[in-house]
């Protein structure tokens, strides 16, 4: 039995599964998978949030860790009647969780009994944070996957390849499940493994993928290795995700496949990937707002920012309950928008994140993203799509160096061109990121080809 | 008609020994080399017996190549003569973008080659000065 402490919508409504064919026409037809959440008017929603809200915070009491939070900072959870308290409530970061006194279970509002699932970070920087999900989590978290999916025209019938990690990773298991619930055919590809994934597309006609944006920039080079042109597939659509991306690869992606791409949003921390979720309008991403509360803050004071200013997102769980997270700093930089969407959804937009606070880099004094290049390196249709940013210390000065591949047929066999093509790139570089870089014109193929998330810096100054 | 293969290569250990060992494995055989390089990377050029071979190799291979045209001409091998040869070019307007040249005999006989826009015309003009230029079939059995 799932017992359900929440008001109304607590598990989205979904589609009705169809017992005849003109219903199954009817309801594919359909652009929205929980129409009513999906297009609640904004005074509906901001209640729905704020009740969400203040059963969130009773829960969270139960933790440890915000019991603890909650008396140290004189929070009255009760005391919070409008969206315009939240403030007074303090941020939850990643040290939270993996600190001595929380890691790993003192964040829980359930007993471990309630649990089902363990999905945990990377932990490329310290120790990995780990994240618990009792069987309604999974269930709202699938189906808003589900909810996302539909939204870019994943239908039954559809053959949806993911090919993400399966395992602690959210993006495997997650898009796995919301694939399943709304009734497309799945197939597990995981990650790698660049010849089977072709042959299972070929096989199995797939239409869908999930697929990291980097990755599936590097699989162009094995289609064309084994002769094959993703155009003439089966493919229509794309789900990219697990790494910020520039508008300008999505593109590069949907001419080279043939396909129309969508970028997702997620962290682990807060489920997983879905938390926004781009539309067929391909012009932001909208976030879904009665399941996470959305700020903008500015990361370094972290005061909040109005709506169309850019700074750190901040992540409230409304509806998980778990591991219900307050005020989480993301670390990711966008910004939100509240102009009405053509698509009817009233969820309020974030632009594609443009980086992380902490894969910042601080440059000569001036603060870097590497999105901001790979934004640059698009423009030059004779460079491939992988890049590795190096820096290093040269006589007491940062070096700021970006390698990027020069594609086959760019060359022409004249050395005059290259040297010019190299000059460009520098000067539209130093146009964007204001700090003079090197640029070295690599061989195709030269820089390492992860088959996960690619790595973009190497940072190797004297600390 | 002779044509040149240039291959684009980061200036790191390897990389002729790369070029080499491809070509070596297709059976291509390699007149002449040169190497002009700037800052990270450089460009190898290389006079081959098959050029074509050479090409399809090194593109299978993964290298960037590219195949170009260019004029190759027989010089005496002895004081003054690439003079013969580039003042007729000169005369003529034509610009020289890339050249060098290898000796095919001691004292007797070298080999210049030349990267120019207009090849039709280059190779006119040399031959209106009774010089010989080379198709790929000659560079072959040089």
């Amino acid at each position: 039995m799932i017992d359900r402490p929440w008001p109304a919508f607590d598990i989205a409504p979904t589609v009705k599964l169809e017992s005849t064919p003109d219903m199954a026409r009817a309801n594919r037809t359909r652009p929205f998978w929980s129409p009513e959440l999906e297009t609640l008017d904004r005074a509906a929603l901001e209640r729905l949030q704020v009740a969400r809200l203040q059963k969130t915070l009773a829960r969270a009491r139960r933790s440890p860790h915000y019991r603890r939070v909650f008396r140290a900072a004189g929070f009255d959870p009760k005391s919070l009647t409008s969206l315009a308290d939240l403030p007074r409530l303090p941020f939850t970061v990643k040290d939270d969780l993996r600190s001595d006194e929380n890691f790993p279970y003192g964040l829980l509002t359930v007993g471990r009994d309630k649990l089902v699932r363990l999905h945990s970070s990377s932990g490329t920087t310290g120790r990995p944070t780990a994240v618990f999900h009792t069987r309604r989590d999974l269930a709202t978290w699938t189906d808003l996957i589900a909810r996302s999916l539909w939204m870019i025209g994943l239908r039954p019938g559809d053959v949806f390849q993911n090919m993400m990690g399966y395992g602690l990773f959210t993006g495997g298991l997650g898009l796995h499940y919301g694939a399943e619930r709304l009734g497309a055919l799945t197939i597990p590809a995981g990650a790698g493994n660049s010849r089977r994934q072709i042959a299972l597309m070929k096989d199995f006609g797939t239409t869908a993928l999930h697929i990291i944006p980097s990755y599936a920039l590097r699989l162009i080079d094995t289609f064309h290795e084994a002769g094959e042109d993703p155009r003439g597939f089966c493919l229509r659509l794309a789900v990219l995700g697990a790494e910020p991306h520039t508008d300008a690869a999505r593109k590069r992606i949907e001419d080279l496949f043939g396909i129309r791409a969508y970028n997702c949003y997620g962290l682990s921390e807060l489920n997983g990937p879905a938390v926004a979720f781009e539309c067929p309008e391909q012009d932001g991403l909208h976030l879904w707002e009665d399941s996470y509360l959305a700020e903008i803050v500015d990361p370094a004071t972290g005061r909040a920012l109005p709506d169309g200013e850019r700074g750190e997102l901040v992540l409230t769980n409304l509806n998980r309950e778990g591991m219900p997270l307050l005020r989480y700093r993301t670390r990711d930089i966008t910004c939100l928008r509240s102009a009405p969407c053509r698509c009817g959804r009233t969820h309020r937009r974030i632009e594609r994140i443009t980086g992380r606070t902490d894969d910042m880099l601080i440059v000569k004094g001036v603060n870097i993203y590497p999105v901001q290049v790979e934004r640059v390196l698009m423009r030059f249709a004779e460079l491939g799509s992988d890049y590795l940013i190096v820096l290093e210390t040269i006589n007491h000065l940062d070096q700021f160096t970006v390698r990027a591949e020069l594609k086959p047929d760019a060359f022409r066999g004249d050395l005059q061109v290259l040297e010019t093509l190299r000059r460009r790139i520098a000067d539209e570089l130093r146009g964007e990121i204001l700090v003079s870089a090197r640029v070295e014109l690599l061989e195709h193929g030269s820089l390492p080809k992860p088959e996960g998330k690619a790595v973009r810096v190497e940072d190797r100054r004297e600390k | 008609m002779a044509h040149q293969i240039a291959v684009f290569a980061e200036n790191k250990p390897g990389r002729i020994e790369r070029v080499s060992r491809i070509l070596g494995e297709a059976g291509v055989s390699i007149r002449a080399i040169t190497v002009a390089t700037a800052d990270a990377f450089g460009i190898i050029k290389l006079l081959v017996d098959n050029p074509g071979k050479a090409y399809a190799a090194l593109a299978a291979g993964g290298v960037s190549v590219f195949k170009r045209e260019i004029v190759a001409v027989i010089m005496d091998d002895r004081p003054g003569g690439l003079l013969a040869a580039t003042q007729a070019l000169s005369k003529a307007g034509i610009n020289i973008e890339d050249a060098y040249g290898f000796v095919i005999e001691d004292k007797r006989r070298a080999v210049l080659v030349v990267e120019v826009e207009k090849i039709p015309e280059a190779i006119d003009v040399l031959r209106e000065q009774g010089l010989r230029t080379l198709s790929d079939e000659e560079i072959y059995t040089l």
